[in-house]
């Protein structure tokens, strides 16, 4: 379905110091600069797969998508999705494709998202009975009954998202491209979104690819993660085994039926945090057995789990740790 | 998206531009209005006329001169740039460039959609420049009147191509506002908004003839007011319509080297 080969995406940055002086000089002589957001990567991806692109602000993720997408000229490179050349953006590619920008909105802000929904239908010439089969699905699946014929201003931005991805659905896109759909939008509204993105994906084999500063995006819908940083890829494969390599620990969460102090707990491992009646100790994947063991020997344990480091905190370490010799890409294959 | 689907879909296009045109009501009106810069010339000309006549004009030939330019500017203007300045810098091109239709196609029908509201307001001036003026201020020449539909049509689409071009300067420079006022300042002067293009010294008319500013207001307004012959009105509109040919040319070269550049900056 996609086939990224040495893409590079660099742009030109005009710089300039603050101040009434440097903004003088700028009037005559500019200081240019070249970034490169995006710096020679590769990968492919399946029809139907679920991928996340991971990687921290500036990492160049969102313009590896706008590249897919075709709003962005690549610098070098060669990007096919679906057979097309996504830069051309030839009529068959749009209609096969959507991207959702999170922070960036295609209701039409003073009209009821019903208008953009039927704009388009218009655009994307979906014959009626269709249009109206979608909405009404749309409709049951996101709860929009009662929103869709507000101005889009008055709703709000749970409501607003819910509705854009109705409006980027009415055309049943077979690829979509999601950038951070979920940002500014409570947990409840997350998980809603979350789910409603998988059921589409299942129900319509349509290719999903994601980015997300919320882990729990990228945990519970994406298998295969790609981590790109400073415009590099760091990693390509399975999100599992990127956290087992990244932190081969294990969290133990113990509960206790009494108050313990924390001495108690010296010789089982690294105390993450510690309260009277409850700890978390980390601890090498290889130990867990023992240090359970120990554990329901030695205290007085009520509830006992064992859980993989938080996500945000691995993806920290990756980022800090830079490029590692075990973590070059191509060394986890995942369909 | 080929013509023919563009076609298919531009109904709907203006049906929810003109929805989006009249969200605010009362602000489009007032915006709409706001353009009343050939009223406050034709009291300046029509006191300027009073002693004795400006060339060709005197009193009445200015007052007829001031609506007919009101009235022509009103189904004439547009301030896509304005739109295209802001999408570009923000990013939210980025919405127009994923759906399958040129977004200059989107762009022109949001501009045609305010149309209705235009004319709306365009009706009333029309109706008092008869009772002031009788017939006597506009051509009774019913050739004219279809040469001046034409060249509404024309003066419309070179300020759209210009909005489009000035438009398109933003993927270039950071922002091409400026460029439009420098623009705007040149069509004020020598469009036939402010002056009657005929009471320019010759000299300068010969600059003006070369330049696309009086195709904007002034062929339609003095084909309004029955200045010209046939034969001449004929050559003008051809002139105009040259003109019009260029800006396509020049929107499509402008668009396709700049949509290259475009950043789709923020997020």
């Amino acid at each position: 379905m996609i086939r990224v080969r040495a893409l590079r995406k660099h742009y030109t940055v005009h710089q300039r110091a603050p101040g009434m002086a440097a903004a003088f000089r700028s009037l005559f002589r500019r200081a240019r600069s070249t970034v490169a957001a995006v710096d020679g990567i590769d990968f492919d991806i399946e029809t139907g797969a679920r991928v996340g692109f991971l990687g921290p602000n500036g990492a160049g993720k969102t313009t590896t998508l706008k590249v897919l997408a075709g709003l962005l000229h690549p610098t070098s490179g060669e990007v096919t999705v679906d057979g097309f050349e996504p830069r051309r953006r030839q009529d068959a590619f749009l209609k096969r494709i959507m991207l959702v920008l999170g922070q960036k909105q295609q209701l039409l802000w003073d009209l009821p998202p019903s208008e953009t929904f039927e704009l388009n239908r218009a655009v994307y010439d979906v014959p009626r009975p269709q249009y109206e089969a979608t909405v009404r699905e749309l409709t049951d699946l996101l709860d929009l009954a009662g929103l869709v014929n507000k101005p889009a201003r008055t709703l709000s931005l749970g409501e607003r998202m819910k509705c854009e991805l109705a409006a980027a659905l009415i055309h049943g896109p077979k690829l979509l491209f999601l950038d951070e759909p979920t940002i500014g939008l409570d947990v409840s509204m997350q998980a809603t979104v979350r789910d409603f993105v998988r059921r589409y994906n299942e129900r319509n084999g349509a290719t999903l690819i994601l980015t997300s500063h919320y882990m729990e995006d990228v945990a519970q819908l994406c298998p295969r993660v790609i981590v790109i940083d400073k415009g590099k890829l760091l990693y390509d494969g399975a999100l599992e085994t990127l956290v087992a390599k990244t932190r081969p620990d294990k969290r133990i969460v113990l509960r206790f039926s009494r108050a313990i102090d924390a001495r108690d707990l010296e010789g089982l491992g690294k105390v993450v945090r510690h309260e009277p009646v409850q700890s978390i100790l980390q601890v090498h994947k290889d130990a867990v057995n023992a240090v359970v063991g120990r554990a329901l020997a030695t205290l007085p344990v009520s509830d006992l789990t064992v859980e993989n480091p938080p996500l945000e905190e691995v993806m920290s370490e990756l980022f800090a740790r830079g490029r590692s010799a075990d973590l070059q890409p191509g060394n986890d294959d995942v369909a | 998206m080929s013509l023919r689907n563009t076609l298919r879909a531009f109904p709907t296009l203006l049906r929810i531009g003109f929805a989006d045109a009249v969200a605010y009501r009362a602000e489009m009106l007032v915006w709409v209005l706001s353009t009343t810069m050939p009223l406050v010339m034709l009291a300046l000309w029509t006191t300027v006329a009073r002693d004795a006549p400006v060339g060709r004009y005197g009193e009445s030939q200015f007052v007829a001169y001031f609506l007919a330019t009101f009235i022509v500017r009103q189904l004439t203007g547009c301030w896509v740039f304005w739109e295209m300045n802001f999408e570009v810098r923000n990013g939210t091109l980025a919405i127009r460039l994923l759906r399958p239709i040129h977004p200059l196609w989107s762009y022109a029908a949001g501009a045609l959609a305010a149309m209705p509201m235009r004319i709306i307001v365009s009706l009333p001036m029309a109706i008092i420049a008869l009772l002031v003026l009788g017939s006597r201020g506009v051509t009774h020449d019913p050739v004219l009147w279809v040469f001046w539909a034409s060249s509404i049509a024309g003066a419309w689409l070179i300020t759209l191509l210009v909005n489009f071009i000035v438009g398109c300067a933003s993927f270039f420079a950071d922002s091409s506002l400026r460029l439009m006022d420098a623009w705007l300042i040149l069509f004020f002067v020598l469009s036939g908004y402010l002056i009657p293009i005929d009471l320019f010294p010759r000299s300068v008319r010969a600059v003006i003839d070369w330049l696309p500013f009086r195709f904007q207001i002034g062929l339609p307004v003095e084909l309004m007011t029955g200045a010209h012959s046939r034969s001449a009105a004929l050559r003008l509109l051809l002139e105009q319509w040259s003109w019009a040919a260029i800006g396509i040319g020049a929107t499509a070269w402008t668009w396709r080297r700049g949509v290259e550049r475009f950043a789709a900056y923020g997020g």
